[in-house]
């Protein structure tokens, strides 16, 4: 056995029990761990895919920040698990019955489509060198250089929306309203008293 | 020599989980959230394949542009959802269903 095939088999294998596992763990805590747990496997598989940086950025962005955030928001929150519970088996066989329709029907498209000895994939894509982040890099900044100074624009417009959102306003803080600063006229600040009036 | 087709069936699959878990918790909105970063995965398996399959590094920009945009999405969503719990003290999705306004 070529051991490029066990490690696709083990890893994929990972990757479909855990995400099961975040599907059907009641325990919200346990489902971001095993998400997390998904993450590191489909990492691995996209390293076979010879697709070296976007595997580590999954690492780093997937697992470093944006699961951190979800198991700081879920711990945050006392969420009451036996409330959410009920519905489950209700909605089992309908989800069994999706479940079963999509996955039957997309892996019969591709096993039928795609099944040639030929289509094997191995290649890997060299632009400007062998390396997968010189390669990415040129592209990103050469052809997709708006693409990409947008996404950094979204990437602001979500720290803003986000802060504006939880922000909740103390009462005992004080600030100031630009409005009436800019509004404010001169007779508002300064009065001015003649001699006459002084002398009186 | 992995064939192309074990790749597809496997994201296939892991996409049709996440759909179903989106049918299964209809409760509990921060596992839906879950399942929705599931699926983008699988989207993301398949333009990486394609990619491969077609020789061309598009597929992994583009998987790099869709990671920033969840990246912005589930912070945007777990704000909402910060909000919707200080709000009702719960994070039911049936509460939603008695928005105002």
């Amino acid at each position: 056995m070529n051991l490029e095939i066990i490690i696709f088999y083990i890893f994929s294998l990972l990757l479909l029990s855990s995400s099961i596992a975040v599907i059907m763990v009641n325990n919200p805590v346990k489902s971001a761990i095993s998400l997390v747990l998904s993450f590191f496997s489909s990492a691995v598989l996209w390293l076979l895919l010879n697709a070296e940086f976007l595997s580590i950025i999954l690492i780093l962005v997937y697992v470093g920040a944006v699961m951190v955030l979800f198991l700081f928001v879920v711990m945050m929150l006392d969420i009451n698990i036996s409330r959410t519970e009920e519905g489950f088996v209700k909605y089992l066989p309908i989800g069994i019955i999706v479940f079963a329709t999509i996955a039957g029907l997309l892996s019969y498209f591709f096993y039928n489509q795609f099944d040639n000895a030929g289509d094997s994939i191995i290649t890997s894509i060299d632009l400007i060198g062998k390396d997968n982040t010189k390669n990415l890099g040129y592209l990103l900044y050469t052809e997709y250089l708006l693409a990409f100074e947008i996404a950094a624009i979204i990437l602001l417009l979500g720290i803003i929306s986000a802060i504006t959102l939880t922000h909740k306003k103390s009462e005992t803080n004080k600030y100031q309203n630009p409005g009436d600063q800019v509004n404010v006229s001169k007779n508002a600040r300064l009065k001015i008293i003649s001699d006459e009036d002084r002398a009186r | 020599m992995i064939p192309m087709s074990h790749y597809l069936i496997l994201s296939s699959i892991l996409f049709s989980i996440s759909l179903a878990g989106i049918f299964l918790n209809r409760k509990n909105i921060i596992i839906m959230l879950m399942s929705l970063e599931l699926m983008f995965l699988s989207i993301n398996f398949n333009f990486i394949i394609f990619g491969n399959y077609l020789s061309d590094l598009t597929g992994q920009i583009f998987v790099f542009f869709i990671l920033a945009v969840v990246a912005a999405e589930s912070a945007i969503g777990l704000a909402i959802i910060v909000v919707l719990f200080r709000n009702k003290q719960g994070i039911n999705v049936q509460d939603i269903a008695r928005l105002k306004g």
